[in-house]
Order: structure tokens, then sequence, then C-alpha cells
């Protein structure tokens, strides 16, 4: 961030109508996903999930069963994907780490003072650092909401930056929290500000506050994603968290995510699920489709 | 943004390997009979030359059922049958009336599922639009006109609303159970009788229709389908036992209906056709808009009387509409109108894919630049890509003339001023469409369009509530909501 | 009267019509009347008709009313251009304007009653009849006047359509009106067709009643001097036969206001209708005696377009819901 550009005017940010982006949001859903479709799409579904404990009470042991789970989703199913990531808190990254080495499973950490990231920018530089020495591949990071809805895009834009800076070689996700900003218009600028200040990736929510993600939040900030692209040629990931807990919801994000952003976003480089009783949900689809039967969440492991 | 996000020469990986497996909508649901008579007097006879045509469904051409063709002597025998019905009809209490009209509506809510299918089958629009617009809005056409019958004489001030007696209905292919829906909801419910013509490639949800109002139980002659092509119109309106015309059409029919009535007493309702001005703004909400456009021009196969076919992009995001149009043009799946994953469905008609065709090659010859949907066609029926045409100006032939297919006409502005000439620069005056986050302009450009209908940040949006019909050359009266009563009432 | 007058039209005018003194030759000291000469009225000017022609219409007692202008299609052309000239202004002018303007015409016509009962007179009517038809005049503009700012209130609505849309209806006017205005009445005739046309915003071309056209051209002056924009008002004299076929053919005038009592001309002009699809409104000729036929808000909304309207309506409010 040493080179001086001029930053664009967030407040010229695109508008957006919400009644028409929610209907538009609802088009995806009427897409018919069956059989080949279907497996395909749940496997991928699969494969992008950040499986996620962010609890005061997680503890090592819980942590543990979790990165088991995440490397073996289902394995009476073959050849099943991984997920995508373990999400964590900063003081449990080395555990996981070492669960899940060799894997392929990524852990993520969130940070600066997640959820509410109401605490100083040097504890957030610290709290994002130790994470990344602890070993974590990817950054949750939440922006600061009140400085955001108080008007200070600066401010915003500036913590990001720094934090990008402090994340080193990992991947920073940054969280919007898009159940504060109040309308689709403030998570386009908020969205706008977060891709300029360099998020690999932006994502919709903490899980915390409710709304958590949905379709038309996910879908105004797949276009800002898609604007920046052709603006710059720039890839940014996109991670819907909270709220998506049923596989037909998963698989109309990824018709949404494929009509929107293309193939090059359906993967779990690009796009990720924040979510843990998703994977139960996709595992007992994939079992109805492998063998017709309709299947009992008893037969599916819990961790 | 403006036009520095534009000549990076990116493409986003659209091609996905993705694709949908087909998940066609069941017909063995549906009940068809091989052949249709003509429904007269509340029973079903036989045409009296003994004449019957094919509809077929252009998805596949194959051949539904053999059609009864109404000729002069079918048509006087439903005008007589439905002036006999009147009387009784118009005189039953008014909420006895609005009674069985609400059983119409809720019998096509039962049987939505068969009248969607049919509906795609014999008109080859996806099952989407027709599941999830065309029947539920035909019911709803029902609902909403029922509650008028005997409330009436709120409706117009001062006046004592009377039925005028029997009304001729001649209704297009476009959306034939929804325009069935339109023209004789309000007419029953206002006590009027009806004699009613869908089209010839599009007369199965119509003939359905007519099973409804038996089972409903409707008096005998209270409402009459006769099917036919242009002959069986002109002998409707031509009749000499008719009070009133309502037609929806094309402008150069309802001019010869128009024609043909003069010095009559036969009254009328025309919606003919239109050429739509779609106006976006640099301002506008630019994804919703692009949707919007969509919506607005592809809709139906673009078979939309009030399709936004002229498109009108402000200067500094031209580039950047242009793009995204073409992008979400590539993500629309043309074929199989009974797959639920189908954007657009068969053509109507050959001939109408001729016409098509011949308006893409004129704008070819004219030297406009020309884009398609990337998608592939089915090898057999009549399928149009989605398209669109730039570099074109008001006198293109493209811009002119109505062409009823996907086909858009994009053009650029400058200044406000500018685009409202442009827009109103047409005979047609049926929709036009205005994309701004500014209030004020909205009102300005909404206010300065001459057409009947104008969706401001939205297009083709209909409700039973909401009266539709243009001006100039796209018709004269109102269908839908209060306005549409009049139509069928003699306000004393 | 001076025999030396070089005018011998207006000299038989004098002579043979409005001079108080008919038949008798001029006294010594009296001094020579000044004649009105009838003219047309286009784009707030009054020309002669374009054709130079005129004719002389007589009433019950064989008196010629005066040389009247024989207004030809260029007339009508004028007429249109000027017509449409003015829609938008007129228009786009408040409904509040509108309806001042309108009272204006009452308050104008008012103080010029004696005139018109005169010309009514004239023209063949008793002086009582003539003095209830000027009245009637006059409260016609005033009734329509209030009309203005309220017929939208009254006949627009606000249709509640399923889904998150604000859609309203409300009445636009046509555009260019043809009145074809009623043969007998001359003046009442003239207010009860014009009132409900431009108090909507139409811009109006109306041909006078071919027999009484008096007072047409006298009104015109009183719509000069009420503020009425040039071209909103355009009045023509002349023969109904020979006209028909422009008003019902020209493809700049949006509709036509027919109020005679002729079959043949209403065909002719619906048959050319066609062309441009123009609006056609035919009005049995009034007597004008009832209050509904004189009070008429119908008669407003006869020419108008209803226009929906529709606009989202974002529903992000205290539930969250649709967020």
């Amino acid at each position: 961030m040493s080179k001086i550009k001029t930053l664009p005017d967030f407040t010229k940010s695109p508008t957006i109508d919400q009644t028409s982006i929610i209907e538009k949001a609802s088009r995806f859903q009427k897409r018919s996903i069956k059989k080949e479709t279907k497996i395909f799409g749940l496997k991928l579904a699969l494969n992008m999930i950040d499986l996620t404990t962010l609890e005061g009470k997680d503890t090592p042991s819980k942590v543990k069963q979790m990165c088991y789970k995440a490397q073996h989703m289902h394995d009476s199913y073959p050849d099943l994907p991984t997920a995508a990531a373990v999400c964590v808190y900063p003081s449990m990254v080395s555990i996981a780490k070492k669960e899940v080495k060799g894997s392929g499973v990524k852990v993520a950490s969130v940070s600066t003072a997640f959820p509410a990231g109401q605490a100083p920018l040097s504890v957030k530089i610290d709290d994002t650092k130790f994470a990344v020495d602890s070993g974590a591949d990817e950054i949750d990071m939440v922006i600061s909401r009140g400085k955001f809805l108080n008007g200070d895009y600066n401010y915003v834009y500036d913590e990001i930056a720094t934090i990008k800076e402090a994340c080193g070689k990992a991947r920073l996700k940054v969280i919007l929290e898009t159940g504060e900003l109040g309308t689709f218009d403030k998570v386009r600028r908020a969205s706008d500000i977060a891709i300029h200040a360099g998020a690999d990736f932006i994502k919709t929510s903490t899980g915390k506050i409710s709304p958590a993600a949905t379709m038309p939040v996910t879908l105004v900030m797949l276009e800002a994603i898609k604007d920046h692209f052709y603006k710059t040629g720039k890839m940014v990931g996109m991670k819907p968290a909270g709220g998506i807990s049923n596989a037909k919801l998963a698989l109309h994000y990824l018709v949404m995510v494929n009509e929107v952003l293309g193939a090059d976003w359906m993967n779990n480089t690009w796009f990720r699920f924040g979510a843990s009783s998703l994977a139960n949900d996709l595992l007992m689809q994939l079992e109805k489709q492998r063998t017709g039967i309709y299947q009992s969440s008893d037969y599916f492991s819990i961790d | 943004m403006g036009k520095k996000d534009l000549n990076t020469g990116l493409k986003l990986g659209v091609d996905s390997k993705w694709q949908y497996s087909p998940a066609p909508e069941s017909t063995s649901h549906i009940n068809l009979k091989k052949k249709y008579d003509l429904f007269i007097d509340g029973k079903w006879v036989a045409p009296s030359s003994g004449k019957y045509f094919d509809t077929i469904n252009p998805a596949t051409e194959e051949k539904i059922a053999d059609i009864a063709e109404a000729n002069e002597k079918d048509v006087d025998k439903a005008v007589k049958a439905a002036r006999k019905a009147f009387g009784p009809w118009s005189k039953l209490p008014a909420k006895e009336r609005a009674k069985f009209i609400y059983r119409i509506a809720r019998l096509i809510q039962e049987r939505a599922r068969e009248f969607s299918v049919i509906e795609s089958l014999d008109g080859g629009k996806a099952i989407r639009e027709s599941r999830d617009v065309d029947v539920p809005l035909a019911a709803a056409h029902f609902f909403y006109n029922a509650g008028w019958a005997d409330k009436l004489d709120y409706a117009f001030p001062g006046k004592k609303p009377e039925a005028i007696g029997v009304a001729g209905q001649i209704i297009p292919w476009n959306f034939p159970l929804l325009m069935a829906a339109w023209k004789l909801a309000p007419a029953l419910a206002c006590g009027n009788t009806v004699v009613l013509k869908p089209a010839e490639t599009t007369p199965l949800t119509a003939l359905k229709l007519a099973e409804l109002v038996q089972e409903a139980g409707l008096p005998d002659g209270v409402v009459n389908i006769v099917t036919g092509a242009g002959s069986t119109g002109s002998s409707i309106v031509n009749h000499n036992d008719i009070d009133k015309i309502a037609f929806t059409g094309s402008t150069g029919v309802g001019k010869i209906i128009q024609k043909s009535i003069v010095g009559t007493n036969k009254r009328a309702t025309l919606e003919l056709g239109g050429k739509a001005a779609n106006i976006i703004f640099e301002d506008a909400p630019i994804d919703q808009a692009v949707e919007g456009i969509i919506n607005g021009i592809y809709f139906n196969q673009g078979h939309v009387c009030c399709a936004g076919s002229r498109l009108f992009i402000e200067e500094p995001v031209y580039d950047q509409v242009i793009r995204k149009l073409k992008d979400r043009i590539n993500t629309l799946i043309v074929g199989d109108p009974l797959d639920k994953n189908t954007d657009i469905g068969a053509i109507n008609s050959k001939a109408q894919l001729k016409t098509i065709k011949d308006y893409i090659k004129i704008g070819k010859k004219e030297g406009a630049e020309f884009f398609e949907g990337s998608c592939s066609l089915p090898s057999k029926g009549f399928f149009c890509k989605p398209t669109l045409f730039t570099g074109v100006a008001q006198s293109n032939k493209i811009v002119q003339e109505e062409i009823f297919g996907p086909v858009l006409a994009v053009q650029t502005f400058r200044s406000v001023d500018e685009v409202i000439k442009k827009a109103n620069n047409t005979p047609y005056g049926l929709s036009a469409g205005v994309w701004t986050d500014k209030g004020s302009k909205i009102f300005n450009l909404t206010s300065q369009m001459r057409a009947g209908v104008v969706w401001a940040n939205t297009y083709n949006k209909f409700d039973p509530a909401s009266p539709f019909g243009g001006y100039k050359e796209s018709g004269f009266g109102r269908e839908g909501g209060l306005h549409g009563l009049s139509a069928y009432l003699n306000l004393n | 009267m001076s025999t030396k007058t070089k005018n011998v039209s207006t000299k038989d005018l004098a002579t043979e019509s409005l001079s108080n003194n008919n038949g008798n030759g001029m006294q010594k000291n009296e001094r020579l009347e000044v004649l009105k000469t009838y003219k047309v009225y286009i784009g707030g000017k009054f020309p002669r008709t374009e054709s130079g022609r005129y004719y002389k219409p007589t009433n019950s007692k064989g008196e010629i009313l005066g040389n009247i202008c024989l207004s030809s299609r260029k007339d009508v052309r004028n007429s249109v251009v000027a017509a449409r000239k003015a829609f938008t202004g007129w228009s786009g002018a408040t409904a509040f304007n509108k309806s001042q303007i309108l009272y204006r015409i009452a308050e104008m016509l008012e103080t010029r009653k004696a005139q018109f009962i005169e010309e009514i007179v004239f023209q063949g009517s008793t002086e009582a009849e003539a003095k209830e038809e000027v009245a009637a005049a006059v409260e016609t503009f005033v009734y329509y006047a209030g009309w203005a700012d309220k017929f939208q209130q009254v006949f627009s609505s606000v249709n509640p359509v399923s889904g998150s849309y604000f859609n309203f209806s409300a009445y636009e006017p046509m555009g260019v009106v043809g009145i074809i205005a009623p043969e007998n009445n001359s003046l009442l005739g003239l207010a009860q067709s014009i009132a409900p046309a431009i108090v909507g915003g139409n811009t109006v071309v109306v041909l006078a009643s071919e027999s009484k056209p008096l007072c047409s051209i006298t009104l015109s002056e009183v719509f000069h001097t009420s503020d009425v924009p040039g071209g909103v008002i355009n009045v023509l004299t002349g023969k109904l036969d020979e006209l028909v076929s422009f008003f019902g053919s020209h493809m700049d005038v949006n509709a036509v206001s027919f109020h005679r009592e002729s079959d043949k001309h209403l065909h002719t002009i619906q048959e050319l209708a066609v062309d441009n699809i123009k609006r056609v409104k035919n009005y049995t000729p009034s007597t004008y005696k009832t209050e509904a036929e004189t009070q008429n808000p119908y008669k407003i909304i006869d020419l108008q377009e209803v226009k929906t309207t529709w606009h989202p309506i974002e529903v992000i409010g205290a539930s969250g819901s649709g967020y």
C-alpha cells in the first residue's frame, strides 16, 4: 500500500433496487437441479464449506472433533471431498493446524476482535498476527461497522488495508456483517471498500447477527466482485456465512455464483460457505441420490 | 464508475461445465381430448362446416388436437345463445354473479398445474412463466373482477352502471389463458354475456376454460367459445347483434376492426401493438436495470405487446450496460418449454419465426451490429436465440416496427430532452420503462412518456388491479382495475 | 350611409345587418358605424382564412349574418400545428392555473354578455333565450373551471397490486382534439364542447356552427383576453362538408369530439380516424336543458388517457423483512 492512488468515491457506489434484486435472487431458486447436476453440486458445496466453531465454550477437544469431521465427512460414501477449511478463534489455530495437517483442509481464523470488532487497531493487528503466526492460512476479519455507518469510509478502508498487510501470506476474508448495515446500497458500498482495500474474499456475516447471509445480499456482493473483475482483472472470492443450513439452498447459491460470475468461481479457492450444519444435509442428499432412500440424521455424525 | 472499466478485454468464464440436467415438467396429469368442438350455449357442438384444424406444439411441431373451425353460422348461433342468456344473467343478483366468477377463479387455482402445462405445450412459452405468471394471474383476474360485480355503483360516481349486452372478444396467442381471463372476468362481472375467440395457434387453454365454466355451473350461453382464424373473428366483429368488441392483437387487425364497426352502435376496446422505450440513465441501479431489460424484451420470447424493444442507454454507462447485457444473455437457456430451467421457450408459430428472422435480416442489412446468445437451440421446433442490435437509430426499421420476438434494438442518448423526444417518436404508445435512482427525474420521465403503462425501475409487471392499455396506435380503452370496468358498462 | 364606401360588401352588410337603423339612410350628423370583420382564431392570432374565401350565412329573416371565413384544409393544418405546439405548455400547466384561466374566461364572457346576446338574437333566438344561453355559457366555464384541480382526485386511483410496488393510474390529456361544435347552440355549444376538453389539458381545433358562427369569433376574443395561451384553442368557421375529412384524417389529431346530427359526417371521420387510431367521441346534439347534460365531469374523462405507473417500494422496515 505504499503507492499513492486515488480512492474511488465510495458514496458513488452503484445503487441497488431492493425489490428487483430480491426478485432476481429468487429467480435463481427457480432453477431445477436434478441428477448429475445435483450430485456434482452437492459434492462441490461440501468441498466449499468452512466448518466453523466460534464459541466462548470452544475447547481443544471440540476443535479436534471438528477437524476430524472436516477430513472425514462420511466415510461410508466413497471419494467424498473434504471441507475447504476449519474456522476457529485465534487461540485454537495451532491445535487445528496440527489436526488437519497434510489433508489440504485450510485453517481459517477469525480476528480483529471478532465478532464486534470494537477494539483498538493495535489490538486487531496483534490478534491477526497471532493467528497468522499460529499457522492460520486464512484470516476472517470484521469491518468496523460503527465507523462505516458513521460515514468514516477512509477509516474502514485503512483498517482493512492494515490488516491485509498484517496477514502476510494468509488470505484475507473481510466480513461486512451485512445484517448490521441496513440497506443493500450500503452492502454494495462496504463491498467496494473491502475489495479496493485488498480483500481476497468478502464475507457476509459473523453468524452472530440476524439476518446473516441471504441470497439477495450475496448477489449484491457478487455483482461488486464482478464489476471489480471487469475493472481490474482481479478475482475476489465470496463467502456467504450463517443461515445456509440445507442442501437445496446451497445448490441455489451455486446456481447464482455460476450464472453471475461463471465457472472460474466454482471452486473453493473463490467460493466458500460459512456453515456447519449444512455439511450433514449435503451428505444426506448425496446418500439419497446414491441409494434412492430418504435419510435420517441419526446416521450422520455431528462434530 | 464510468468508462474506465471497459476496455480491459476481460471475459467471465460463462461457459460453465455445470450444465443443468433436463428437468421436464410432467405431462402425465393433463387431460386433453383429441378433438375439440365449439362451446356454445353450454354445450360442445360440432362446427356446422364440419371442418377442423390442427393445433400443434411449436416446440416439437407435433399435432396436439383437432380444433373446430367456426364459420358465420356457428358465430351466429353463439351470439344468439349469448343474447338469450344476457337478460337473466344481467338481472341475476350481483352477488350471485360474483360467486360464479369466484368459482372460476378457484377452479383455475385447483387445476393450475394442468393449465400451465397445456399453455406451454400449445403456445411454446416456458413453463416457468406459464406456472408463475400466466395461470396465477388468470385466476387473480377472475378473483379481482368477481368482487366488483356487486360494487359497481361505487366505481363511477354519479352514474348508474348497466351491462352493455353481448360482448365479442378476440384474443391473441401470446398469453392465451391470461387474455381470456382479462376479457371474460370484467365482462361477466359487469353482467354481460360473451362470445370469445382464442387465437388459432393457441386455442387449448380457452377450451379448457370452457370446461371450468361448465364445472362452475354458469348458466348456458353466458360464455361461448368459438375457435377459428381471422374469418371467425370477422364474423364476430360484423355480427349485428354484438354490442361490444374487445380485441387484443396487432395494430393492423385493430384498424380493420375499428373500420368495420363504423356506422354501428358497437363499442370497442382495442389493445394493440407497441414499440416501447426502455430508458437507462447513468444513475440507475445498473444491475437491476439490466435484469429489467432482459425481462422487458425476452419475457415470453418477446411476444409481448408492451415489450421494451427499444433500449435507450445514457452514453456514460453504455459500454458497461452492453457488457452486462451480453453476459446475462449468455446465461439464458433457450429450449424445451416444459423444462423448468428454460428461460426462453419456443416461438409461437412457424410464421412468427419467419417474421422475426426477416427482421433480423433487415437489421443486419441496415448495418446494425448484431449479437445473439451463446446457447444452443433444439434441432426441432420453432426457436430463436435472444438477440440484440447495437448501433441503430430511430430511422432503422427494426427500431420503428413491432417485431414481437426476442430482438432488442439499442440506442444511446445524451440528455433527458433527447431521450423523451426519441422515446415518444413512434406511432405507438402502449408502455415505457425508466431506470434512474433520482425521484424527481422518474416523475418527469414517467409523466412525459406518451404511453398507457409506465414502469419505473421495473418492467413487465402486471396485476388485475392495474389498468392496462395504450395511447395513440396502441389502441384505446383500458383493461384491468377500476378503469377496465367502464368498457363493459353503460354509464347512465 | 355614404355611397362613397369603397367596400361594397361592407356596405351591404351595414345596410342589411348589424346597424341599428337598418334600411334607414344615414342622418347627417350620425357617425358611421365601424363594422366587425369576422376572422378565424389560430395560434393566438386572428388571421383571415388562408383561402381568402368567405360565406354569408343568413338568419331566419334572410338577413346576412356577416362575411364569415370559409376555412380551408390549410387553416385546419395551421390550427393543428398551433395546437400541437401549445400542447406541452398547456398540458403541463398546473391545474390551479388552468382553473384560473377557465374562470377568467367566465369573467370576460360575463362582461361582454351584451354583445353575445345581440349576436345570438341576430342569429335568430329570442332575447330571453339569448340571455339564458349566455348565462349558461358563463356557468359552464365556471363549472368546468372548478373541475381542473378535482377530476384527477375523483377519478384517479391507487391500485393495490400484489408485490412491493406503488401503482397508480392518473389521467392525461389525449393531445390535440378536433371539436366539431354543435350546429344549433352557437355560444353554449362552444362552451360545452370546449371547456371539458381544455380543462383536462387538451388543445383544441374547433369548427364552429356553420349557420350560427358569430359567437365563435367573439368568444375567441374572450379567450384571447383571458390568458388562454395562444394555440390552446383554435377556432375555425366554415363548412363541415368541406373540412370533415381533414379533421378525420389528420395524423396529428389525437381525438375528435363530434357534436352534430350528421351521421354521414360522423362516419367519414370514424373511417378516416382509423389511420392513426384517433379516438372519436360522438355526442348527441344536446338542448343543454338538464344538469346531467351541462354539468358532466365524464365529458372531461372522455378526452383523457389513463396512464398507469409502477415503482418498486423498498420494504426494509422495522421487521427487517426482505433484507
